[in-house]
């Protein structure tokens, strides 16, 4: 395996590599070791589509693929707020779970119910 | 089909970039891919399908579906029940012939879960792909990826699933199927709905968000075939979400994955049957699990929670 980013989740300090190739949900799930990582950023559609693994990139450079504006505005792109399934790393990244995030996994009535069980 | 509503004609289906997605829709699972119109959007079929086209492909900024469509008997009935979707409140709006390339207008109307579902009387028959209608042989030896034979049902995510129920119900004739029940709440939290034999022609899983699409789903011949198909997504690397396993709610055999803009498919085989003096299955909310994955038995987050 080629030389990848360090891509750092704030403020955890929890650390993966990922090659300029792959995106940030590739190359957390073919890590595997991370489950804390995992728990964070839920995976969903892998296709920009859902929202589900929205972070918020806090420092470095990277390149993304196109994301439902549904889930990401242009505001929120430009301020750094992109999907994990979307994101190329360019540079070594600081990365945190946005926030913000209303994250729709958690909105079904039917899974709070069964969360509650 | 008490009201004239004879089946699903066609989905139109939101995708992020449309070069991807035609090569995930016509290589993998195997649909023909039947033209490009003035807008830039794509059409498909599945091959034994004698309309000239069931799914249609537009670029957008979101991923998502933009109509259901479904073929009324002929334009008699079209009229009819367009008149009877403005009685009960619906919105609706008529789209002219040739709007899509190919088809007769189309009676446009909103739900209560927030989704746009069209009636249409006509549409282009082009006839089973490959084989005809004359003589015809088992199979077109040309075709490619999962090989799906015809678009199915669709399963979508909204609110009001009772009033949606209610609307496709009363005025268009469909029957509920199947259902799952949360008798606690007294609550319906899933309703299978059909204008036909099949167990489901469209289905509706309650949810917060208005208009949600859950996935497409497209008919393989066997269990092998779903096997066959689980095999291609790993040979192409496809985002897979669950199976292959067999679904207790219709006991279908599936296996689900996303396009390359997050829209779900599903391909899947057998599955039960429907009369009209079938009384209604219900599964409990308490067994969820086992309703939707019959053998994990174990509820998904993300098959619950991840829509467009």
């Amino acid at each position: 395996m080629a030389e990848g980013h360090r891509i750092t989740l704030a403020p955890e300090g929890l650390a993966f590599s990922c090659g300029e190739e792959e995106n940030l949900l590739q190359a957390l799930q073919r890590v595997g070791v991370a489950p804390a990582l995992l728990a964070a950023i839920p995976v969903g559609c892998r296709g920009g589509g859902c929202g589900v693994c929205r972070i918020h990139v806090r420092a470095g450079e990277y390149r993304t693929g196109r994301m439902s504006r549904k889930h990401i505005s242009e505001a929120d792109e430009t301020a750094g707020t992109v999907l994990a399934c979307r994101v190329f790393p360019e540079s070594d990244l600081e990365i945190e779970v946005d926030p913000s995030a209303a994250n729709p996994i958690t909105r079904s009535p039917t899974i709070a119910k069964q969360q509650r069980g | 089909m008490q009201k004239g509503v004879m089946r699903p004609g066609h989905v139109q289906i939101r995708v992020l970039d449309m070069e991807t997605a035609v090569a995930h829709y016509r290589d993998r699972l195997g649909l023909i891919h039947t033209h490009t119109d003035s807008q830039g959007r794509n059409y498909f079929k599945g091959w034994t399908e004698i309309d000239a086209f069931s799914v249609v492909l537009r670029e957008a900024d979101e991923p998502g579906m933009d109509f259901m469509a479904l073929k009324v008997l002929d334009a008699a009935t079209l009229a009819a029940r367009k008149q009877d979707l403005i009685d009960y409140g619906c919105q609706v709006e008529t789209i002219p012939a040739g709007e899509l390339d190919g088809c007769g207008e189309r009676v446009r109307f909103d739900s209560p879960t927030g989704h746009w579902f069209e009636l249409f009387a006509e549409k282009e028959q082009t006839g089973k792909w490959g084989v005809g209608d004359r003589n015809p042989d088992a199979w077109p030896e040309d075709l490619k990826g999962m090989k799906a034979t015809r678009f199915d049902h669709c399963l979508l995510y909204g609110d009001d699933i009772d009033g949606t129920v209610d609307l496709l119900s009363s005025v268009l004739g469909f029957q509920l199927a199947e259902q799952v029940r949360d008798e606690e709440a007294d609550l319906r939290v899933a309703a299978f709905l059909t204008v036909s034999m099949k167990a489901h022609d469209v289905a509706f899983v309650r949810h917060e968000e208005k208009g949600k699409f859950h996935h497409a789903s497209f008919y393989l011949s066997s269990w092998e075939d779903v096997l066959r198909a689980a095999d291609l997504i790993s040979m192409h690397d496809i985002a897979l979400d669950i199976g292959p396993t067999r679904h207790g709610l219709t006991h279908g055999q599936t296996i689900y994955f996303f396009d390359p803009s997050g829209n779900r498919n599903e391909v899947f085989s057998g599955g039960d049957y429907t009369y009209p003096d079938h009384p209604v299955v219900t599964w409990d909310a308490s067994q969820l699990g086992k309703a939707i994955f019959y053998h994990d038995r174990q509820l998904n987050e993300r098959f619950l929670g991840v829509v467009t």
